[in-house]
């Protein structure tokens, strides 16, 4: 296998310093939406001004560049230990590059080992495929929307959340409400249902990778990510929690096998800034997409 | 939009509401965690009588904060030929400070605290006694602040703070942020979660 460092250097790049086109657009048409002279108008114009700033000079959208998560689809023969090792070694020369702030810090001595590596950090999770290609895909998750992203059990009687799927969601628009705007509003929600809590968690990231205008093509959960982005905009929270129309721009929710006993609900705050990426690696030629 | 130039005036504060979008110019301070504490243990406990060794350091605050404005930021910054500049240099989440706020604001006569995420009660309280406003600027936009940051004036306490930590005295142009505490008692980070809190008590139908 060829070594695609330099490869995953130019990924980070790509994620940390630029917006996917849909989440542009999204912000775009929300900004467009709010009142005029409004403090979300406002808020969305520095957001829209921001990212283009960042883009035209190759410097961080956010000075917080998050925790990087990696979801790499592999065919057989593709050394997952290897893919490893050239994915830690960019982290660290793109930090050198400015492109990520050093973001891990040692949870026993507290020390920021300066280089974005350390034990498991970054995430990345490996998935073995049939196409002849690798596929990478990267998100950077910031810890202000980190903070607010959270986990129900249901039923949860204080919500009068049942186990079903509107059970699902009245905990998710509790989840948006107690957020507020310090999720750095407006959000992208993943949102996963059923699993463990730690399977449940996962998934609920790996939401987020998917485009914003994509189907689910499970009927009842398209249905649920239609009606939680309506009912979260009409909670009114707006961009940065300043008020206005615009708290959510899109909802993806997946579901999970659960245990009989156990029902949980996990809810990913991604923050305006979802910033994602994807390389594709077919043979010696590699695209970003 | 309303333009504000430090030193700010507190006729000047009296007139801003919560909601109302400005742009601030001028001379201002960072300080974070260690800047708050050390401003509590050196100034304000002992009255205004700090020890000796932090006494220069306390007269030029004084300078900076009188009728002035501190802003919770943790910058990244860029040293070129002895120049410092700030490359990303959005705000951070303030109610960590929600402990000293208050006195800080009191102490040097604060006319504005910029960060992100609103505060509580007893800074809201200080800002209406003193005259004073919590300005929330936009999360994430650290490019774009970083522009409005035309010049670095000089650094304090930065090799025993750290960087994010240190006191960066910056001039400003033009730099976009939202009143969402005013000077009359008001918070709109009150107001829309008492709002969000109706409406989803009727959407969930609790």
């Amino acid at each position: 296998m060829q070594d695609l460092t330099e490869n995953f250097v130019e990924l980070i790049r790509r994620a940390a310093t630029d917006l996917p086109a849909d989440m542009q657009q999204a912000l775009e048409k929300a900004k467009a939406q709010e009142e005029s002279g409004s403090a979300a108008e406002g808020a969305l114009d520095t957001i829209l001004r921001n990212v283009e700033m960042a883009r035209a000079n190759a410097t961080p959208i956010c000075q917080d560049t998050g925790t990087p998560i990696f979801e790499i689809h592999y065919p057989l023969g593709v050394s997952p230990r290897q893919v490893t090792e050239q994915i830690r070694k960019a982290c660290a020369v793109a930090t050198e590059r400015a492109y990520l702030r050093p973001n891990a810090v040692d949870s026993l001595s507290g020390k920021n080992s300066g280089d974005n590596t350390g034990i498991d950090y970054p995430t990345i999770h490996f998935h073995e495929w049939d196409e002849d290609a690798i596929q990478v895909d990267l998100l950077l998750k910031g810890g202000g929307c980190e903070n607010v992203s959270t986990q129900y059990k249901l039923p949860d009687s204080g919500l009068g959340a049942g186990r079903d799927l509107d059970g699902v969601r009245k905990v998710v628009l509790d989840a948006v409400n107690k957020a507020q705007g310090l999720g750095c509003a407006p959000g992208v929600l993943g949102v996963a249902i059923g699993g463990d809590r730690g399977s449940s968690y996962v998934k609920s990231k790996q939401q987020l990778l998917r485009p914003l205008d994509d189907a689910n093509p499970e009927p009842e959960l398209a249905d649920l990510e239609e009606r939680l982005l309506e009912e979260g905009n009409q909670l009114g929270i707006g961009p940065m929690g300043f008020g206005g129309k615009t708290t959510l721009l899109g909802v993806k929710a997946g579901a999970l096998h659960r245990l009989p006993a156990s029902f949980f609900v996990s809810v990913a705050y991604m923050c305006w800034a979802n910033r994602r990426a994807q390389m594709r690696v077919v043979g010696e030629e590699v695209t970003y997409a | 939009m309303r333009k504000l130039t430090v030193p700010i005036s507190e006729v000047t504060i009296r007139e801003l509401t919560v909601g109302e979008p400005v742009i601030l110019s001028g001379v201002i301070s960072t300080g974070r965690d260690a800047a708050h504490k050390y401003i509590i243990d050196n100034f304000v406990k002992t009255g205004g009588n700090p020890p000796e060794a932090e006494r220069e350091l306390y007269a030029k605050l004084q300078d900076i904060l009188t009728e002035g404005v501190i802003y919770h930021c943790g910058p990244v910054v860029q040293q070129q030929n002895g120049t410092y500049s700030f490359v990303a240099a959005g705000p951070t989440t303030s109610i960590r400070e929600e402990p000293y706020q208050a006195d800080v604001i009191e102490h040097f006569t604060l006319r504005a605290v910029i960060g992100k995420g609103g505060m509580g009660t007893n800074t809201l309280q200080a800002c209406q006694k003193v005259g004073a406003v919590y300005l929330h600027a936009i999360g994430g936009a650290a490019s774009l602040i970083a522009q409005s940051v035309k010049e670095v004036l000089t650094v304090y306490k930065k090799d025993e703070f750290g960087v994010p930590e240190a006191f960066w005295v910056i001039r400003v142009e033009d730099f976009p942020a939202v009143v969402t505490m005013d000077s009359h008692g008001n918070s709109l980070h009150d107001k829309i979660k008492s709002q969000s809190n109706a409406k989803l008590a009727e959407l969930i139908g609790s």
